[in-house]
């Protein structure tokens, strides 16, 4: 198990970092997007832009949120 | 041939900064603990990462369907990305340490003389273990983005040569100077790889969309052309909260 914890930290450590604010926000812009592309029928350019415009909101708000006490 | 110059260009920026990191590491080991422990250490750490991009490499182009893919390897490389710039953005607003190859070298130097001395089968395994962690942990970000870069524009052959390019001269700058590559521009090159994974990511992650099932596909207007424009965007993006938080910070320091 240990060895399995370890191979687990590393994996999280490369991918999530040190800020696990800029994942979720990443995920929560892409699993808005997903349900926007599952259930309407915008245009594929319009929801491209959409969910663009949602990852740079979402990161904002992390930086911000993440810089508070700093 | 621009698609294929692009990719070069990028695996071997971003690969490049990572292989300066590794030879601060392995530069450390090898002046205060013996080249022989250090070079078996990369050379391990070589053989490891060798075999770790074989398996991952064939287990997410053989699994996954290619849009999951597409969308998978976006979103991983969109954290990774973002994780980079927002470091970058913390450093340019004064938040977060520059990093320094000379600081980094001096620590490791440091740690590395006061740790015991011993030696089995003529190699130090402080030495060792500390420059095929220091080797494997650059690597594995080479790897990732290699294969990232590599799948998603379907040449990692291309990729590979881009990041093996990189280190063939970090290793011979490193060998002929003996010193940390402490003039490169490495948080400049970081803020650059940042906004590069960050804008790749954003394109292909969007693009995944389509593999969701039942939902009708995502498409950036101008194809290919608008990571340019995704670059722009970041860059802005990042300009503007290096403002922001540096004269937050600024008047933080007043009030305090």
């Amino acid at each position: 198990m240990t060895a399995l914890r370890a191979i687990g930290r590393f994996c999280y450590d490369l991918v999530i970092g040190d800020d696990w604010k800029i994942a979720a926000a990443v995920l929560l812009a892409l699993v808005v997007g997903a349900v926007l592309a599952a259930v309407t029928t915008i245009p594929a350019v319009a929801l491209a832009i959409v969910v663009g415009v949602l990852l740079l909101s979402t990161f904002t708000a992390a930086m911000v949120i993440g810089t508070r006490k700093q | 041939m621009g698609e294929t110059v692009g990719l070069l260009v990028a695996t071997f920026v971003a690969a490049f900064v990572e292989f300066v990191e590794a030879l601060t590491i392995v530069l450390a080991m090898g002046v205060t603990r013996g080249w022989r422990s250090a070079l078996a250490g990369t050379v391990a750490a070589v053989l490891a990462l060798a075999a770790f991009t074989s398996v991952l490499g064939y287990a997410l182009a053989t699994w996954l369907p290619r849009t999951a893919l597409q969308l998978v390897v976006g979103i991983l490389l969109l954290i990774f990305g973002l994780q980079w710039l927002r470091k970058a953005i913390l450093r340019s607003a004064g938040l977060k340490a520059l990093h320094d190859e000379d600081a980094e070298f001096r620590e490791r130097t440091e740690a590395a003389g006061a740790a015991p001395r011993r030696r089995r089968f003529g190699i130090d395994p402080f030495g060792f273990v500390v420059s095929l962690k220091g080797v494997f942990l650059e690597g594995t970000e080479v790897v990732f983005i290699v294969i990232t870069f590599g799948l998603n524009a379907n040449d990692v052959p291309i990729a590979v040569v881009g990041a093996a390019a990189a280190g063939v001269v970090v290793i011979t700058l490193g060998a002929a100077l003996h010193q940390p590559l402490t003039r490169v521009p490495e948080n400049t090159l970081k803020y650059g790889v940042g906004l590069m994974l960050a804008s790749f990511g954003t394109f292909w992650s969007v693009e995944g969309l389509s593999a969701v099932d039942g939902g009708h596909p995502a498409a950036w207007p101008g194809g290919d052309w608008s990571i340019l424009g995704l670059i722009a965007i970041w860059f802005g993006l990042s300009r503007l909260l290096i403002a922001v938080l540096a004269k937050r910070r600024e008047m933080a320091e007043v009030v305090s």
